[in-house]
């Protein structure tokens, strides 16, 4: 396998070609922060959390870490200021939607206490965990995303759900914003379960 | 019709359709694009072949049908060869006129032809303010061609560039005449087009696919689809040429099912195309095998997006993806996919024929050509138009726009979408391209132009712009669909005469998460219609959290109806068409609006006499207190 040397933070980092970049600032103790990221899943870049600045000849620009793949002789800076900035930024949208575990954690950690936008919680922060764990490792859709901009929403379809559902339920507890337990309830006509886990 | 074997058939056949033309013929073209079909050209169109038939004039003049001519304004237009005598906002009734006077005397309809402001009438198409400033690469061709029949198109010369390119060029010396053309893509990015073909040609893996995106989907934005219909060879010959410079023998064609004119066009097109042997195996009787499908969309803006647009076509939800790998290196099926937008395309079979000089001899330094844009909004002459790169706003907006409806003042115009920017009258000379648009803080975009008077309101303007976006963001990342959702809410409030101290800098801070952050391009550019006014228009914003006062008098919750007693004339109409019977008002006696029970339909306004003007709109101040019921009117002397 080829080995690509590349400096995160300032540290020389070693890693094989085809990771991440996220991928290779974790294997050396770089912490990014991520809430749609998962190792089992294919790159999905939508909480935009794990932005981090790439310098490449001198040029630089903002890469989500989950889906830039290490390249030889780059330079990545995880924590700059504007970085810093952007993510608090980000972090303050969604927490009008949800404060649950991972959120406020996260918050906490950028100095965020309460957002300043219209609080609307819970709500789903359509990361696509459940939705991609499904697919991709299940292969078997039985939760979807519908409608587009804000208007989209995870769903479990109710008939298809019934029959095709392994009953699993290895999804609820990938859930970063405690919603999916409610939406599974929704999805199956007249059949609760008692959560997998309390903390959901 | 059996196939052409090689380029001296082709030229053949073309011979072949001009001997049997005679260019002196007189023929009837009457514009059928959307605009004019709307119009009733259709019924235009059915009256001329009619009454030619009454007059036995049948073989005599020839009627043909063809796509947009641009000058929308005034449909349905009727030009006639070969004196090119242009008739404007022809109904059916004028046709026997232009008939008997046109066709049989020789004579010109002058009620019928375009005037300039004082009174001066142009007979021919090509004087008329609107199209003289121009310079119709691309549209010009519309007129001249039936887009239902090929042989119109071969007759202008059409597919001899495919031929030049197949026989006399090879893929790469096409492939470095374009990028020498200094041709940018009109989609709006506006990267180097000859750039993107050489990545694709050199990326490793096949097949290798070309993709014509035609997923126009800008409010009031119409160039791509006019191109479609009413000239589909020239964008299907640019793409051949391309797919033969960069290895592709499989080609897409995205274009919007609610484009049901252009897709037929298309589908004709291409059935008559391998017909003659132009498309499908050895064009020409070349080695070059090349096929296109038609990919109908299912209406989503963000399809228009490259990485979405090829998701939808590989049958799932057009979503945009990471691109750190570009598509034009790893696309439609993960294998190397170039994708134009349809102007692009149509501007290839021009660069081969007259060469990469030529092309290069028009526009600015760095935006190479023309470009087309559809002019729209509170302008005169509403339509498409296609101009140098470079040419000022001003000269679009007041020379061919012929300025501002209503002759009211300008105010700002939006240009690239609704993603592009609002520009102010200060940067009215401003040459548009590329670059300077983007300084500007708006963007070429696909072309849109949107033109607003002193009587729009900024901030609504981009509460409009943003509410669209986010409900056309594929809501995928969080900047873009969180940030738009959390604007909204906030123009919302300021427009509605809630908005605090503070809003427009965490507006700000929205705007730079939205761009610095999002995913793709819909995100990073959405906040250009908010950054831009808070540029450019700060003091409206903040006479609406300030003052709550919408200078424009646009926002409903911030204005009130109000008649002025000293004008007010009595003449119950604006009490008669209240829709909710807020106005007391009797003969003699000044007519009062209950504020109460007024809901701001403006009906009043509108119905008020110009000669009187006694209805007003007041905004942040109070309304002054009614006149008593039955208070005499002061007669105007």
């Amino acid at each position: 396998m080829e080995t690509i040397k590349l400096v995160i933070d300032g540290k020389q980092v070693e890693t094989e070609r085809g990771t991440t970049l996220l991928g290779a600032a974790r294997k050396a103790g770089v912490d990014i922060p991520t809430l749609c990221h998962d190792d089992r899943l294919a790159p999905y870049g939508a909480c935009r959390l794990c932005l981090v600045e790439i310098e490449k000849n001198g040029r630089k620009r903002l890469v989500a870490s989950c889906a830039y793949l290490a390249e030889d002789g780059l330079t990545v800076r995880t924590e700059t200021e504007k970085i810093r900035k952007l993510r608090r930024m980000i972090l303050e949208l969604l927490l009008a939607e949800s404060s649950t575990g991972p959120l406020e954690s996260l918050a906490k950690k950028y100095g965020l206490e309460e957002s300043r936008f219209e609080i609307d919680r819970p709500k789903c922060i359509l990361c696509g965990l459940c939705v991609r764990y499904c697919t991709e490792v299940k292969k078997k859709n039985v939760t979807c995303f519908i409608g587009r901009g804000i208007d989209k929403e995870v769903v479990f379809l109710s008939d298809f759900s019934n029959s095709e559902c392994p009953m699993c339920r290895e999804c609820l507890p990938l859930c970063p914003s405690g919603t999916l337990y409610s939406l599974y309830l929704k999805g199956f006509s007249g059949k609760p379960e008692t959560p997998p886990n309390k903390n959901i | 019709m059996s196939k052409l074997k090689s380029a001296a058939e082709l030229k053949k056949f073309r011979q072949t359709i001009l001997d049997g033309r005679d260019a002196g013929k007189v023929c009837v073209t009457i514009c059928l694009g959307t605009g004019c079909l709307a119009c009733k050209g259709d019924e235009v169109h059915k009256a001329f072949v009619e009454e030619i038939r009454k007059q036995g004039l049948e073989g005599k003049v020839d009627i043909r049908r063809t796509g947009c001519h641009g000058f929308c304004e005034r449909g349905p237009l009727v030009v006639i060869f070969p004196k090119e005598i242009c008739y404007l906002k022809v109904t059916p009734g004028d046709v026997p006129e232009i008939v008997e006077k046109t066709l049989i005397e020789d004579k010109v309809v002058d009620r019928l032809v375009f005037a300039d402001e004082d009174g001066r009438k142009i007979v021919h198409e090509g004087d008329i303010p609107f199209y003289k400033h121009q310079n119709r690469i691309i549209l010009g061709p519309n007129r001249l061609v039936d887009p239902g029949i090929i042989e119109d198109y071969i007759a202008l010369g059409g597919y001899s560039a495919l031929a030049k390119a197949l026989f006399v060029m090879t893929p790469v010396e096409v492939l470095d005449e374009v990028k020498k053309s200094g041709l940018r893509g009109r989609g709006g990015a506006g990267f180097p087009t000859g750039t993107k073909w050489e990545t694709t040609r050199n990326a490793p893996g096949e097949p290798k696919y070309v993709i014509v995106n035609a997923d126009e989907g800008d409010p009031g934005a119409y160039m791509n689809r006019s191109v479609l219909e009413g000239n589909p060879h020239s964008v299907l010959e640019g793409l051949i040429i391309g797919a033969y410079a960069i290895g592709s023998h499989e080609g897409f064609v995205y274009v919007r099912q609610e484009y049901p004119l252009a897709v037929a066009n298309l589908t004709t097109a291409l059935e008559q195309a391998r017909e003659l042997g132009l498309l499908g195996d050895h064009i020409l009787g070349s080695e070059f095998s090349f096929d296109v499908t038609i990919h109908r969309g299912a209406g989503a803006f963000v399809s228009g997006e490259s990485s979405a647009l090829m998701t939808a076509i590989e049958g799932r939800v057009g979503e945009p993806r990471l691109k750190y790998i570009r598509t034009a290196v790893s696309g439609l099926w993960e294998k190397p996919t170039n994708l134009n937008n349809v102007e692009t395309w149509a501007n290839v079979p021009a660069i081969i024929n007259k060469g990469a000089a030529w092309f290069n001899g028009i526009g600015t330094k760095s935006s190479k050509g023309t470009k087309i844009f559809s002019l729209v909004g509170n302008v005169k002459n509403t339509g498409l138009v296609e101009v140098p790169m470079g040419m000022t706003l001003r000269q679009v907006i007041f020379d061919i726009g012929g300025g501002i409806a209503g002759d009211k003042k300008f105010k700002a115009v939006q240009t690239g979408g609704p993603s592009g920017g609002c520009i102010p009258a200060e940067c009215l000379d401003l040459p548009v391209d590329f670059d300077e648009l983007d300084k500007a803080g708006s963007m070429m975009g696909s072309g849109g132009m949107i033109v607003m008077d002193e009587g729009t309101c900024m901030v609504d303007t981009a509460r409009y712009f943003v509410k669209f976006l986010s409900e056309e963001s594929c809501g995928k990342c969080v900047p873009c669909r969180e940030g738009l959702k959390q604007t909204l809410l906030i123009l919302d409030r300021i427009c509605s005469g809630q908005g605090r101290e503070g809003d427009l800098e965490l507006l700000e801070e929205l705007g730079e998460v939205m761009t610095e952050a999002s995913l793709c391009a819909l995100g990073t550019t959405a906040a250009n219609p908010l950054l831009s006014t808070l540029k450019y228009f700060r003091s409206e914003y903040e006479a609406h959290i300030k003052e709550k006062r919408c200078p424009a008098c646009v926002c409903k919750e911030l204005i009130r109806y109000y008649i002025e007693p000293a004008k007010c004339q009595a003449c119950l109409l604006c009490a008669k068409n209240c829709p909710t019977g807020a106005i007391t008002g009797e003969k003699g006696a000044i007519h009062v609006i209950d504020q109460a029970k007024c809901t701001k339909c403006g009906a009043c306004l509108e119905v008020c006499p110009s000669r009187f003007s006694a209805v007003i709109r007041i905004s942040g101040r109070p309304v002054p207190p009614p006149v008593a019921a039955g208070t005499p009117v002061q007669r105007r002397k």
